[in-house]
Protein backbone atom coordinates (compact mmCIF):
# COMPACT_ATOMS: atom_id res chain seq x y z
CA UNK A 1 0.00 0.00 0.00
CA UNK A 2 2.99 2.29 0.19
CA UNK A 3 2.23 3.68 -3.28
CA UNK A 4 -1.38 4.52 -2.68
CA UNK A 5 -2.01 7.99 -4.12
CA UNK A 6 -3.90 9.10 -1.03
CA UNK A 7 -0.81 8.90 1.13
CA UNK A 8 0.49 12.26 2.36
CA UNK A 9 3.20 14.14 0.57
CA UNK A 10 6.79 13.11 1.01
CA UNK A 11 7.88 14.96 4.04
CA UNK A 12 10.71 17.38 3.37
CA UNK A 13 12.03 18.55 6.66
CA UNK A 14 11.87 22.16 7.67
CA UNK A 15 14.24 22.93 10.55
CA UNK A 16 13.62 21.16 13.86
CA UNK A 17 11.55 22.84 16.56
CA UNK A 18 9.65 26.09 16.22
CA UNK A 19 12.42 28.70 16.42
CA UNK A 20 12.38 29.26 12.66
CA UNK A 21 8.67 30.11 12.80
CA UNK A 22 9.31 32.86 15.34
CA UNK A 23 12.30 34.04 13.34
CA UNK A 24 10.10 34.55 10.28
CA UNK A 25 7.46 36.22 12.46
CA UNK A 26 10.03 38.71 13.78
CA UNK A 27 11.21 39.46 10.23
CA UNK A 28 7.64 40.08 9.02
CA UNK A 29 6.91 42.21 12.05
CA UNK A 30 10.03 44.35 11.68
CA UNK A 31 9.51 44.85 7.94
CA UNK A 32 5.87 45.87 8.49
CA UNK A 33 6.88 48.30 11.25
CA UNK A 34 9.50 49.87 8.98
CA UNK A 35 6.86 50.24 6.25
CA UNK A 36 4.36 51.88 8.59
CA UNK A 37 6.93 54.27 10.06
CA UNK A 38 8.14 55.26 6.58
CA UNK A 39 4.53 55.63 5.47
CA UNK A 40 3.73 57.98 8.34
CA UNK A 41 6.81 60.23 8.28
CA UNK A 42 7.39 60.06 4.49
CA UNK A 43 11.02 61.25 4.66
CA UNK A 44 11.56 64.06 2.16
CA UNK A 45 14.80 62.64 0.60
CA UNK A 46 12.89 59.47 -0.35
CA UNK A 47 10.21 61.37 -2.25
CA UNK A 48 12.58 61.93 -5.19
CA UNK A 49 11.21 60.59 -8.45
CA UNK A 50 12.76 57.46 -9.88
CA UNK A 51 11.42 55.15 -12.62
CA UNK A 52 8.12 57.01 -12.73
CA UNK A 53 7.41 56.82 -9.03
CA UNK A 54 9.04 57.90 -5.77
CA UNK A 55 12.00 56.10 -4.20
CA UNK A 56 9.79 55.50 -1.17
CA UNK A 57 7.27 53.56 -3.27
CA UNK A 58 10.05 51.43 -4.71
CA UNK A 59 11.23 50.70 -1.16
CA UNK A 60 7.65 49.70 -0.23
CA UNK A 61 7.41 47.33 -3.18
CA UNK A 62 10.79 45.74 -2.46
CA UNK A 63 9.88 45.25 1.22
CA UNK A 64 6.54 43.76 0.19
CA UNK A 65 8.23 41.26 -2.10
CA UNK A 66 10.59 40.41 0.74
CA UNK A 67 7.64 39.67 3.02
CA UNK A 68 5.96 37.67 0.25
CA UNK A 69 9.14 35.61 -0.13
CA UNK A 70 9.20 34.71 3.56
CA UNK A 71 5.50 33.83 3.64
CA UNK A 72 5.70 31.60 0.56
CA UNK A 73 9.10 30.05 1.24
CA UNK A 74 8.82 29.42 4.96
CA UNK A 75 5.17 29.52 6.04
CA UNK A 76 3.86 27.84 2.91
CA UNK A 77 6.88 25.58 3.04
CA UNK A 78 7.66 25.95 -0.66
CA UNK A 79 11.40 26.24 -0.03
CA UNK A 80 11.45 22.67 1.25
CA UNK A 81 9.51 21.12 -1.61
CA UNK A 82 11.19 19.32 -4.47
CA UNK A 83 12.72 21.75 -6.97
CA UNK A 84 10.52 20.73 -9.92
CA UNK A 85 7.47 21.60 -7.83
CA UNK A 86 8.98 24.92 -6.76
CA UNK A 87 9.47 25.83 -10.43
CA UNK A 88 5.99 24.61 -11.35
CA UNK A 89 4.51 27.14 -8.94
CA UNK A 90 6.90 30.07 -9.17
CA UNK A 91 7.56 30.21 -12.92
CA UNK A 92 3.95 30.99 -13.93
CA UNK A 93 3.88 33.68 -11.23
CA UNK A 94 7.12 35.41 -12.18
CA UNK A 95 6.21 35.31 -15.87
CA UNK A 96 2.49 36.04 -15.84
CA UNK A 97 2.20 38.69 -13.12
CA UNK A 98 4.83 41.08 -14.54
CA UNK A 99 3.40 40.43 -18.02
CA UNK A 100 -0.11 41.26 -16.85
CA UNK A 101 1.08 44.41 -15.10
CA UNK A 102 3.12 45.49 -18.09
CA UNK A 103 0.39 44.95 -20.64
CA UNK A 104 -2.35 46.63 -18.60
CA UNK A 105 -0.27 49.66 -17.67
CA UNK A 106 1.22 50.27 -21.11
CA UNK A 107 -1.79 49.47 -23.28
CA UNK A 108 -4.15 51.04 -20.74
CA UNK A 109 -2.38 54.33 -21.39
CA UNK A 110 -4.34 54.68 -24.63
CA UNK A 111 -7.64 54.36 -22.82
CA UNK A 112 -9.74 57.51 -22.64
CA UNK A 113 -13.05 55.91 -21.86
CA UNK A 114 -14.34 58.64 -19.59
CA UNK A 115 -13.17 61.69 -21.46
CA UNK B 1 7.80 0.00 -11.04
CA UNK B 2 6.83 -2.71 -13.50
CA UNK B 3 5.35 -4.79 -10.70
CA UNK B 4 3.28 -1.92 -9.45
CA UNK B 5 1.90 -1.20 -12.88
CA UNK B 6 0.67 -4.76 -13.07
CA UNK B 7 -0.73 -4.63 -9.58
CA UNK B 8 -2.83 -1.53 -10.24
CA UNK B 9 -3.81 -2.40 -13.79
CA UNK B 10 -7.55 -2.45 -13.07
CA UNK B 11 -7.59 0.56 -10.79
CA UNK B 12 -8.72 3.90 -12.24
CA UNK B 13 -6.32 5.60 -9.82
CA UNK B 14 -2.73 6.38 -10.56
CA UNK B 15 -0.52 3.69 -9.12
CA UNK B 16 2.79 4.90 -10.38
CA UNK B 17 4.73 4.77 -7.16
CA UNK B 18 6.70 7.92 -6.40
CA UNK B 19 4.79 11.15 -6.82
CA UNK B 20 6.60 13.06 -9.56
CA UNK B 21 6.35 16.43 -7.83
CA UNK B 22 6.77 15.03 -4.34
CA UNK B 23 3.43 16.37 -3.15
CA UNK B 24 0.07 14.67 -2.82
CA UNK B 25 -2.78 15.37 -5.21
CA UNK B 26 -4.70 17.49 -2.71
CA UNK B 27 -1.81 19.72 -1.82
CA UNK B 28 -0.81 20.13 -5.45
CA UNK B 29 -4.33 21.16 -6.44
CA UNK B 30 -4.48 23.64 -3.56
CA UNK B 31 -1.28 25.19 -4.90
CA UNK B 32 -2.69 25.40 -8.42
CA UNK B 33 -5.86 27.00 -7.11
CA UNK B 34 -3.81 29.55 -5.19
CA UNK B 35 -1.77 30.22 -8.32
CA UNK B 36 -4.91 31.13 -10.27
CA UNK B 37 -6.23 33.16 -7.35
CA UNK B 38 -2.95 35.08 -7.19
CA UNK B 39 -3.45 36.01 -10.83
CA UNK B 40 -6.98 37.25 -10.10
CA UNK B 41 -5.73 39.48 -7.32
CA UNK B 42 -2.88 40.82 -9.42
CA UNK B 43 -5.45 41.63 -12.09
CA UNK B 44 -7.49 43.67 -9.60
CA UNK B 45 -4.50 45.49 -8.16
CA UNK B 46 -3.09 46.24 -11.61
CA UNK B 47 -6.44 47.61 -12.76
CA UNK B 48 -6.47 49.81 -9.69
CA UNK B 49 -2.95 50.99 -10.49
CA UNK B 50 -4.04 51.93 -14.01
CA UNK B 51 -6.94 54.11 -12.83
CA UNK B 52 -4.80 55.58 -10.12
CA UNK B 53 -2.29 56.83 -12.68
CA UNK B 54 -5.11 58.04 -14.89
CA UNK B 55 -6.90 60.05 -12.20
CA UNK B 56 -3.92 61.15 -10.15
CA UNK B 57 -5.32 64.62 -9.28
CA UNK B 58 -8.51 63.29 -7.74
CA UNK B 59 -7.25 59.94 -6.48
CA UNK B 60 -7.37 60.16 -2.67
CA UNK B 61 -4.24 59.84 -0.56
CA UNK B 62 -4.77 56.94 1.86
CA UNK B 63 -3.66 58.99 4.88
CA UNK B 64 -6.61 61.31 4.37
CA UNK B 65 -9.04 58.41 4.14
CA UNK B 66 -8.16 55.85 6.78
CA UNK B 67 -7.51 58.02 9.78
CA UNK B 68 -9.46 56.41 12.60
CA UNK B 69 -8.19 54.23 15.39
CA UNK B 70 -10.59 52.91 18.05
CA UNK B 71 -10.59 54.94 21.30
CA UNK B 72 -8.01 57.33 19.92
CA UNK B 73 -8.58 61.01 19.24
CA UNK B 74 -7.37 62.87 16.23
CA UNK B 75 -5.88 61.52 13.05
CA UNK B 76 -3.95 58.26 13.25
CA UNK B 77 -3.31 57.29 9.65
CA UNK B 78 -2.07 53.77 8.85
CA UNK B 79 -2.15 52.60 12.48
CA UNK B 80 -5.36 50.63 12.19
CA UNK B 81 -4.33 48.81 9.00
CA UNK B 82 -0.98 48.12 10.62
CA UNK B 83 -2.87 46.46 13.47
CA UNK B 84 -4.93 44.44 10.98
CA UNK B 85 -1.73 43.32 9.26
CA UNK B 86 -0.27 42.34 12.62
CA UNK B 87 -3.38 40.26 13.47
CA UNK B 88 -3.21 38.44 10.14
CA UNK B 89 0.53 37.74 10.39
CA UNK B 90 0.07 36.45 13.92
CA UNK B 91 -2.74 34.13 12.84
CA UNK B 92 -0.44 32.88 10.07
CA UNK B 93 2.16 32.09 12.73
CA UNK B 94 -0.34 30.11 14.81
CA UNK B 95 -1.31 28.24 11.61
CA UNK B 96 2.32 27.19 11.01
CA UNK B 97 2.49 26.08 14.63
CA UNK B 98 -0.66 23.99 14.07
CA UNK B 99 0.91 22.37 10.99
CA UNK B 100 4.05 21.75 13.01
CA UNK B 101 2.05 20.11 15.81
CA UNK B 102 0.30 18.00 13.17
CA UNK B 103 3.62 16.64 11.95
CA UNK B 104 4.21 15.36 15.46
CA UNK B 105 0.69 13.87 15.62
CA UNK B 106 0.09 16.15 18.59
CA UNK B 107 -3.69 16.55 18.61
CA UNK B 108 -3.84 18.88 21.63
CA UNK B 109 -1.28 21.16 20.00
CA UNK B 110 -3.22 21.27 16.73
CA UNK B 111 -6.43 22.09 18.62
CA UNK B 112 -4.77 24.94 20.52
CA UNK B 113 -3.04 26.55 17.52
CA UNK B 114 -5.94 26.10 15.10
CA UNK B 115 -8.29 27.55 17.69
CA UNK B 116 -6.08 30.63 17.97
CA UNK B 117 -5.91 30.89 14.17
CA UNK B 118 -9.71 30.93 13.97
CA UNK B 119 -9.89 33.63 16.65
CA UNK B 120 -7.34 35.67 14.68
CA UNK B 121 -9.48 35.28 11.58
CA UNK B 122 -12.55 36.59 13.38
CA UNK B 123 -10.55 39.50 14.79
CA UNK B 124 -9.44 40.44 11.30
CA UNK B 125 -12.99 40.24 9.93
CA UNK B 126 -14.22 42.39 12.81
CA UNK B 127 -11.54 44.99 12.12
CA UNK B 128 -12.46 45.04 8.48
CA UNK B 129 -16.14 45.55 9.32
CA UNK B 130 -15.14 48.45 11.56
CA UNK B 131 -13.07 50.00 8.81
CA UNK B 132 -15.81 49.60 6.22
CA UNK B 133 -18.28 51.20 8.62
CA UNK B 134 -16.12 54.31 8.98
CA UNK B 135 -15.33 54.41 5.28
CA UNK B 136 -19.02 54.23 4.35
CA UNK B 137 -20.16 56.72 7.02
CA UNK B 138 -17.59 59.26 5.94
CA UNK B 139 -15.06 61.34 7.75
CA UNK B 140 -14.38 64.93 6.74
CA UNK B 141 -17.00 65.48 4.06
CA UNK B 142 -16.43 67.10 0.67
CA UNK B 143 -18.13 68.87 -2.24
CA UNK B 144 -19.13 67.33 -5.54
CA UNK B 145 -18.71 69.76 -8.43
CA UNK B 146 -20.99 70.00 -11.43
CA UNK B 147 -18.75 67.59 -13.38
CA UNK B 148 -18.77 65.10 -10.43
CA UNK B 149 -15.21 65.97 -9.39
CA UNK B 150 -14.74 65.81 -5.64
CA UNK B 151 -13.00 68.73 -3.93
CA UNK B 152 -12.07 69.07 -0.26
CA UNK B 153 -12.42 72.22 1.83
CA UNK B 154 -9.06 73.51 2.95
CA UNK B 155 -7.39 76.60 4.28
CA UNK B 156 -5.29 78.68 1.91
CA UNK B 157 -2.23 76.46 2.52
CA UNK B 158 -4.11 73.31 1.55
CA UNK B 159 -4.72 71.88 5.04
CA UNK B 160 -8.04 70.03 4.97
CA UNK B 161 -11.00 71.65 6.74
CA UNK B 162 -13.80 69.28 7.71
CA UNK B 163 -17.46 70.10 7.16
CA UNK B 164 -17.96 70.21 10.91
CA UNK B 165 -15.13 72.71 11.33
CA UNK B 166 -16.53 74.80 8.51
CA UNK B 167 -20.15 74.89 9.64
CA UNK B 168 -19.76 74.64 13.40
CA UNK B 169 -16.27 76.04 13.92
CA UNK B 170 -15.25 73.07 16.10
CA UNK B 171 -13.76 69.67 15.13
CA UNK B 172 -16.77 67.75 16.52
CA UNK B 173 -16.76 64.78 18.87
CA UNK B 174 -14.45 61.96 17.84
CA UNK B 175 -16.05 58.94 16.20
CA UNK B 176 -19.37 60.72 15.69
CA UNK B 177 -20.75 61.23 12.22
CA UNK B 178 -22.47 64.53 11.44
CA UNK B 179 -24.48 65.29 8.36
CA UNK B 180 -24.96 68.71 6.82
CA UNK B 181 -27.13 70.06 4.02
CA UNK B 182 -25.69 71.74 0.96
CA UNK B 183 -27.33 75.05 1.97
CA UNK B 184 -25.72 75.01 5.42
CA UNK B 185 -22.30 74.35 3.95
CA UNK B 186 -22.60 76.89 1.15
CA UNK B 187 -23.72 79.56 3.62
CA UNK B 188 -20.82 78.83 5.96
CA UNK B 189 -18.38 78.81 3.06
CA UNK B 190 -19.55 82.17 1.75
CA UNK B 191 -19.22 83.65 5.24
CA UNK B 192 -15.71 82.31 5.88
CA UNK B 193 -13.05 84.05 3.78
CA UNK B 194 -10.25 81.82 5.06
CA UNK B 195 -11.50 78.67 3.38
CA UNK B 196 -11.10 77.50 -0.20
CA UNK B 197 -11.31 74.27 -2.21
CA UNK B 198 -8.50 71.85 -3.07
CA UNK B 199 -7.93 68.70 -5.09
CA UNK B 200 -7.99 65.48 -3.07
CA UNK B 201 -4.95 64.07 -4.88
CA UNK B 202 -1.37 64.16 -3.72
CA UNK B 203 -0.64 67.38 -5.64
CA UNK B 204 -2.82 69.17 -3.02
CA UNK B 205 -3.50 71.90 -5.55
CA UNK B 206 -5.75 74.63 -4.10
CA UNK B 207 -8.11 76.94 -5.96
CA UNK B 208 -8.29 80.68 -5.44
CA UNK B 209 -11.15 81.97 -3.29
CA UNK B 210 -12.92 83.48 -6.34
CA UNK B 211 -12.72 80.26 -8.35
CA UNK B 212 -13.93 78.31 -5.32
CA UNK B 213 -16.91 80.62 -4.78
CA UNK B 214 -17.91 80.28 -8.44
CA UNK B 215 -17.63 76.50 -8.32
CA UNK B 216 -19.58 76.29 -5.07
CA UNK B 217 -22.76 77.65 -6.63
CA UNK B 218 -23.48 74.38 -8.44
CA UNK B 219 -21.79 72.00 -6.04
CA UNK B 220 -23.41 69.67 -3.54
CA UNK B 221 -22.29 68.11 -0.29
CA UNK B 222 -21.03 64.50 -0.33
CA UNK B 223 -20.57 62.63 2.92
CA UNK B 224 -19.48 59.05 3.09
CA UNK B 225 -18.79 56.62 0.28
CA UNK B 226 -20.77 54.18 -1.79
CA UNK B 227 -20.35 52.60 -5.21
CA UNK B 228 -21.65 55.77 -6.87
CA UNK B 229 -20.35 58.57 -4.65
CA UNK B 230 -17.17 59.01 -2.68
CA UNK B 231 -16.31 61.94 -0.45
CA UNK B 232 -12.62 61.01 -0.41
CA UNK B 233 -12.01 61.58 -4.10
CA UNK B 234 -12.53 59.73 -7.35
CA UNK B 235 -15.47 57.33 -7.14
CA UNK B 236 -13.37 54.50 -8.58
CA UNK B 237 -11.27 54.59 -5.43
CA UNK B 238 -14.33 53.58 -3.41
CA UNK B 239 -15.29 50.96 -5.99
CA UNK B 240 -11.84 49.40 -5.85
CA UNK B 241 -11.80 49.63 -2.09
CA UNK B 242 -15.08 47.73 -1.76
CA UNK B 243 -14.17 45.27 -4.46
CA UNK B 244 -10.57 44.42 -3.57
CA UNK B 245 -10.85 44.45 0.23
CA UNK B 246 -14.25 42.80 -0.10
CA UNK B 247 -12.86 40.03 -2.27
CA UNK B 248 -10.02 39.57 0.17
CA UNK B 249 -12.44 39.61 3.10
CA UNK B 250 -14.51 36.92 1.37
CA UNK B 251 -11.34 34.84 1.19
CA UNK B 252 -10.72 35.40 4.90
CA UNK B 253 -14.31 34.41 5.68
CA UNK B 254 -14.11 31.20 3.65
CA UNK B 255 -10.71 30.52 5.22
CA UNK B 256 -12.24 30.84 8.69
CA UNK B 257 -15.08 28.49 7.70
CA UNK B 258 -12.62 25.92 6.29
CA UNK B 259 -10.52 26.23 9.44
CA UNK B 260 -13.59 25.62 11.61
CA UNK B 261 -14.55 22.50 9.63
CA UNK B 262 -11.02 21.09 9.94
CA UNK B 263 -10.91 22.13 13.61
CA UNK B 264 -14.03 20.05 14.30
CA UNK B 265 -12.48 17.13 12.43
CA UNK B 266 -9.35 17.43 14.56
CA UNK B 267 -11.41 17.37 17.74
CA UNK B 268 -13.29 14.31 16.50
CA UNK B 269 -9.99 12.54 15.87
CA UNK B 270 -10.46 12.16 12.10
CA UNK B 271 -6.80 12.71 11.34
CA UNK B 272 -5.57 10.40 14.09
CA UNK B 273 -7.64 7.65 12.44
CA UNK B 274 -6.31 8.61 9.03
CA UNK B 275 -2.77 8.43 10.36
CA UNK B 276 -1.62 11.87 9.22
CA UNK B 277 -2.53 15.54 9.59
CA UNK B 278 -1.95 16.61 6.01
CA UNK B 279 -5.35 18.32 5.88
CA UNK B 280 -3.99 20.95 8.27
CA UNK B 281 -1.24 21.69 5.74
CA UNK B 282 -3.80 22.16 2.96
CA UNK B 283 -5.98 24.62 4.86
CA UNK B 284 -2.75 26.16 6.13
CA UNK B 285 -1.67 26.88 2.55
CA UNK B 286 -4.96 28.65 1.91
CA UNK B 287 -4.67 30.63 5.13
CA UNK B 288 -1.13 31.78 4.38
CA UNK B 289 -2.25 32.81 0.92
CA UNK B 290 -4.89 35.07 2.48
CA UNK B 291 -2.09 36.65 4.52
CA UNK B 292 0.07 36.95 1.41
CA UNK B 293 -2.65 38.77 -0.51
CA UNK B 294 -3.19 41.14 2.39
CA UNK B 295 0.51 42.04 2.35
CA UNK B 296 0.03 43.25 -1.23
CA UNK B 297 -3.31 44.95 -0.58
CA UNK B 298 -1.71 46.74 2.36
CA UNK B 299 1.10 48.04 0.18
CA UNK B 300 -0.90 49.06 -2.87
CA UNK B 301 -3.95 50.44 -1.07
CA UNK B 302 -2.51 52.09 1.99
CA UNK B 303 1.20 52.72 1.51
CA UNK B 304 2.05 53.49 -2.11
Amino acid sequence: MSNHPKLPSEHHESPEGTWWIWKVFIILLVVTTVEVVLGIIKPAPLMTQLLGTSILNIIFIVLTLLKAFYIVAEFMHLKYERSNFIWTITLPMVILIPYLTFIVLTEGGYMNVFE
Amino acid sequence: MANEATLHKDSPLWGGGRQPLGVSYGKQMMWFFLLSDALSFSGFLTAMGLYRFKYEETWPVAENVFTHFPFMHGDAPLLFVALMTFILILSSVTMVLAVNAGHHMNRKGVILWMGLTIIGGFMFLGSQAWEWYHFISGDKGAMKMEDSTILYFSDMEGKIVTLHELVDGTPGAHGEHYYFTTEQVREAFTANGEVTLRNPGKTEETYSREEALAMMSNAEVVQGASLTENEYGHVLFADFFFFVTGFHGTHVLSGVILNIIIFINVIMGTYDKRGHYEMIEKVGLYWHFVDLVWVFVFTFFYLV
